[in-house]
């Protein structure tokens, strides 16, 4: 591996420096799963507490979004690899496109699942005052929905923190005369994207398919 | 330059698994359809870790501390569900 | 001298750099810094402000309990002290205190480094923490909240007038604070030791702050999303705590507790460390038993993760999980125990010398063990269902946060300071406080034990006459207390300008922070240091030998 960034005086060089901005963001990662884990909590509890209500519920979820949803973040997965790999091997024309077509693929996302909320909200789905459910008790219902809203929504969050994050390192990839600078970053952002990738893996099957066989 | 096969063929798996989740989902399984699909799930998930993320190849100490992650999640929810599962009706 | 204390590396040589104090000082230099000892000097000012504000609300809190009737002010200001001096204790006070302050300024040194991995991250998780704590300033200001730290639903969540998602979102922005300074410490630890410094070379304090990294960075995130929770739920007036639309209180309190117990093992692992560093160099003696020492701060906090159930006991919680979670916590004394009896092991055959640093180590040592102890009361379900919510565990808790904890900070900064500044403080003067704040913190918090037994309910602003006697006592021990916690205020301060030149190594101790300069340059070392010995290689038979020697000296001559 060749020199890099510059190495920050705190490191005696640059493999140091590379390892623990890996081990920092696999911290951080860390984090993160405790972080949606206590909303996972929040469902599994009352999945079990309501779990005909939840089925019911979850009938009203857009299936069809749902699984082009999951297969548009798996091909932006593969992508970001793509990317993390002609970063290493300092490819900058196959680094910037591979930026900008998983940013493009999170962009997807995000519009279908934009399109999906609004479809939701004509249907009287949005947990609010003007919720309404009415083939089981409205207010479990309601809750089914808050779950799925506030944890898609966190996800979306993050989507879009990512999509922000390729879109910069796609200009810096443009603009950098020493590519090899970015490889670390890019590396880093790769697994950021992945994990927010493994958060819809687990969340797709509990908001979408919890029976679909009735 | 390494090939990219390895990714190619992890992505084709992913989807592979993706379909049999959904189509698990229409087949009565009883019980077992949300252990299924969660089995799934952590499939996809051990591949995208493992290969994508290069956890494959990274020191033990990364493997710590991605299972660690998951591990204290599972602390979070099993104490928690002893309490949720064990109440009187 | 080298005979009784063998640093852990050579000493640096002549450093003509100025020290990092001096090196700019422009208000922009400090404000962007990104010396770890500068940021751990800005937390220092930070928390002692906080601390002033907490400790306001405890006096007036103490001041309403001197009567029965609880005069001085209304039930619900009453509920909003309590309310903020739990929080700004708990959120601004105790859990930034070792960990930013000591272990900032300390860890990268320990470790032979140059800085800690992140820098600049660990700048903004000084500015986090004071964004977090500017919200709650101004939650406090704007009229205050009155649910308590804990934030109970439904309360909370719905009928709580107050400035709660304010508050909430302080302590949720300085958090995020709390969770970088974590990240930074366990990429540090494992990234940066100085050549031959393996894990089993590490100072227990080294242990310790990794230990309490691993909660901060496992707890800390579940913390951020209940309080959004919460702040959602009392905002839209939809969610998952509120029992009238399906929803369930307790999954508000599994949430809470499941970061907010191991919190306070985040409070208290720091301070163990202080205390073994402390221990050994004053005791002239490495610490009896390392492996047990070090190994038990990894086991509280994986440990500490698995008993927060025992603050539910009469939520209405499953009475089998409630025993689950009895058993658990019996567990978890068991590691601090293992430190305790290896603490004392150490001052066996050890050459003592009674320093301010000590004096206060030796506080913690009685006060945490007594406070661990009523732990264990607390532990066993039957006698909890006694003992909850009232002053008996607010003894329990004080004992271990202010008569341990907050010791050991204290500890620690006397400790630390020579390096921090360059200057000693007054020895005597020192100990007069230190003894000060023992008497007072005794006065203060046994007779709550007492009023505990007997039943007074905690959290209550008026209370039954027969209890008058003990909450005087317990007012005049503050006022005492009070007295101890602002001599050192004055005396640190006194020492920048007039204490005495510390030196390098004014205590002869052994670990890698002391073979650099006091105050050290912006880079901590001119030379990456090189570690050829183990922690704490003290001999306490030369030590006294030493002073033996010193004391025939000093024999008048009729006697010789």
């Amino acid at each position: 591996m060749s020199a890099e960034s510059p190495v920050a005086h705190q490191f005696e060089d640059a493999t140091q420096q590379r390892e623990a901005a890996t081990l920092g963001m696999w911290v951080f990662l860390a984090t993160e799963v405790l972080f949606f884990g206590a909303m996972f909590l929040g469902y599994t509890v009352y999945r079990l507490k309501y779990p005909e209500v939840f089925r019911l519920a979850s009938e009203h979820t857009i299936i069809v979004i749902g699984t082009i949803n999951t297969g548009i973040l798996l091909l932006s997965s593969f992508t970001m690899v793509l990317a993390v790999r002609a970063a290493e091997y300092k490819r900058r024309l196959a680094l910037i496109t591979f930026l900008c077509i998983t940013a493009l693929f999170g962009i997807a996302f995000l519009v279908l699942k934009g399109f999906e909320y609004t479809q939701e909200i004509h249907e009287g789905l949005f947990p609010g005052s003007h919720f309404q459910f009415t083939e089981a008790d409205p207010y479990t219902a309601r809750m089914f929905f808050y779950l799925y809203f506030l944890m898609t929504g966190v996800h979306a969050l993050h989507v879009t923190i990512g999509v922000i994050m390729l879109g910069i390192f796609a200009l810096r990839a443009m603009l950098t005369l020493k590519l090899e600078r970015l490889s670390t970053a890019v590396d880093l952002l790769g697994l950021y994207w992945h994990f927010v990738d493994i958060v819809w893996v687990f969340l797709f099957p509990l908001i979408y398919l919890v029976d679909r066989h009735s | 330059m390494n090939s990219i096969k390895p990714y190619v063929m992890v992505t084709g798996a992913l989807f592979v698994l993706l379909v049999i989740t959904v189509s698990a989902a229409y087949v009565n399984l009883g019980a077992l359809n949300t252990p299924v699909a969660m089995l799934i799930s952590l499939s996809k998930a051990s591949l995208i870790v493992l290969f994508f993320m290069h956890v494959r190849h990274s020191n033990p100490l990364i493997h710590i501390f991605v299972l660690v992650g998951f591990f204290w999640l599972g602390i979070m929810l099993t104490l928690s569900l002893s309490d949720f599962l064990t109440r009187h009706p | 001298m080298n005979a009784i204390a063998t640093p852990q590396a050579a000493p640096q040589p002549p450093i003509h750099e100025p020290n990092y104090l001096v090196v700019e000082n422009t208000v922009r230099s400090w404000l962007l810094t990104t010396d770890h000892k500068r940021i751990g000097i800005l937390y220092m000012i930070s928390i002692t402000l906080f601390f002033l504000v907490g400790g306001a609300a405890a006096t007036l809190m103490r001041l309403n309990l001197l009567t029965p009737q609880g005069a001085l002010v209304t039930s619900t200001t009453y509920n909003k002290l309590f309310t903020i001096h739990g929080v700004i204790m708990v959120w601004f006070f105790l859990i930034p205190s070792v960990p930013t302050v000591i272990g900032n300024f300390v860890l990268p040194m320990m470790l032979g480094a140059r800085d800690v991995a992140f820098p600049r991250l660990n700048l903004a998780s000084w500015y986090l923490f004071v964004g977090g704590g500017a919200f709650a300033l101004w939650a406090i200001i704007a009229g205050g909240v009155d649910t308590g730290w804990t934030f109970y639903t439904p309360y909370s969540s719905t009928y709580a007038n107050g400035h709660v998602i304010a508050m909430a979102t302080g302590i949720f922005i300085a958090g995020f604070g709390s969770i970088a300074t974590g990240l930074n410490f366990i990429v540090t630890v494992h990234k940066m030791r100085a050549p031959g410094l393996t894990w089993h070379k590490l100072p227990l304090f080294v242990w310790s702050m990794y230990s309490t990294s691993v909660i901060l960075v496992l707890a800390t995130p579940v913390l951020a999303i209940t309080l959004v929770l919460m702040a959602l739920e009392r905002a839209f007036g939809i969610g998952i705590f509120d029992p009238a639309i399906g929803g369930d209180p307790l999954l508000f309190q599994h949430l809470f507790w499941f970061y907010s117990h191991p919190a306070v093992y985040i409070m208290i692992l720091p301070g163990m460390g202080v205390v073994s560093e402390i221990i050994a160099c004053f005791s002239r003696k490495a610490v009896f038993g390392y492996y047990f020492v070090a190994y038990s701060s990894v086991a509280i906090a994986v440990l500490g993760f698995v008993v927060w159930g025992h603050h539910m006991f009469v939520s209405s919680q499953s009475i089998y999980a409630g025993m689950v979670f009895s058993i658990l916590s019996f567990l978890v004394s068991i590691p601090s125990a293992i430190k305790v009896f290896n603490w004392t092991a150490t001052l066996y055959r050890g050459s003592i010398w009674f320093q301010t640093p000590f004096l206060y180590v030796l506080g913690f040592i009685g006060l945490f063990t007594i406070g661990g102890l009523t732990g264990l009361f607390l532990a066993a379900l039957a006698v909890d269902v006694h003992l909850t919510d009232t002053y008996f565990v607010i003894a329990h808790f004080h004992y271990i946060m202010v008569g341990g904890m907050v010791m050991a900070y204290l500890g620690g900064l006397h400790y630390w300071w020579p390096k921090i500044s360059g200057r000693m403080y007054p020895e005597l003067l020192a100990k007069l406080s230190a003894l000060f704040i023992f008497a007072g913190f005794n006065l203060t918090f046994f007779p709550q034990f007492i009023l505990g037994y007997l039943g007074m309910p905690r959290r209550y602003h008026a209370y039954a006459p027969e209890f008058q006697v003990l909450n005087v006592l317990s007012t005049a021990g503050a006022s005492i207390l009070a007295i101890g916690y602002f001599l050192p205020l004055a005396y640190f301060l006194w020492s920048l300008r007039y204490g005495k030149v510390a030196g390098r190594n004014p205590w002869n101790a052994t670990g890698l922070e002391w073979t650099t300069d006091s105050p050290p340059p912006k880079h901590n070392f001119a030379v990456v240091p090189v570690v050829t010995e183990p922690p704490y290689a003290y001999d306490p038979v030369a030590a006294e030998e030493a002073l033996a020697a010193e004391r025939k000296q000093r024999e008048p001559a009729y006697v010789r």
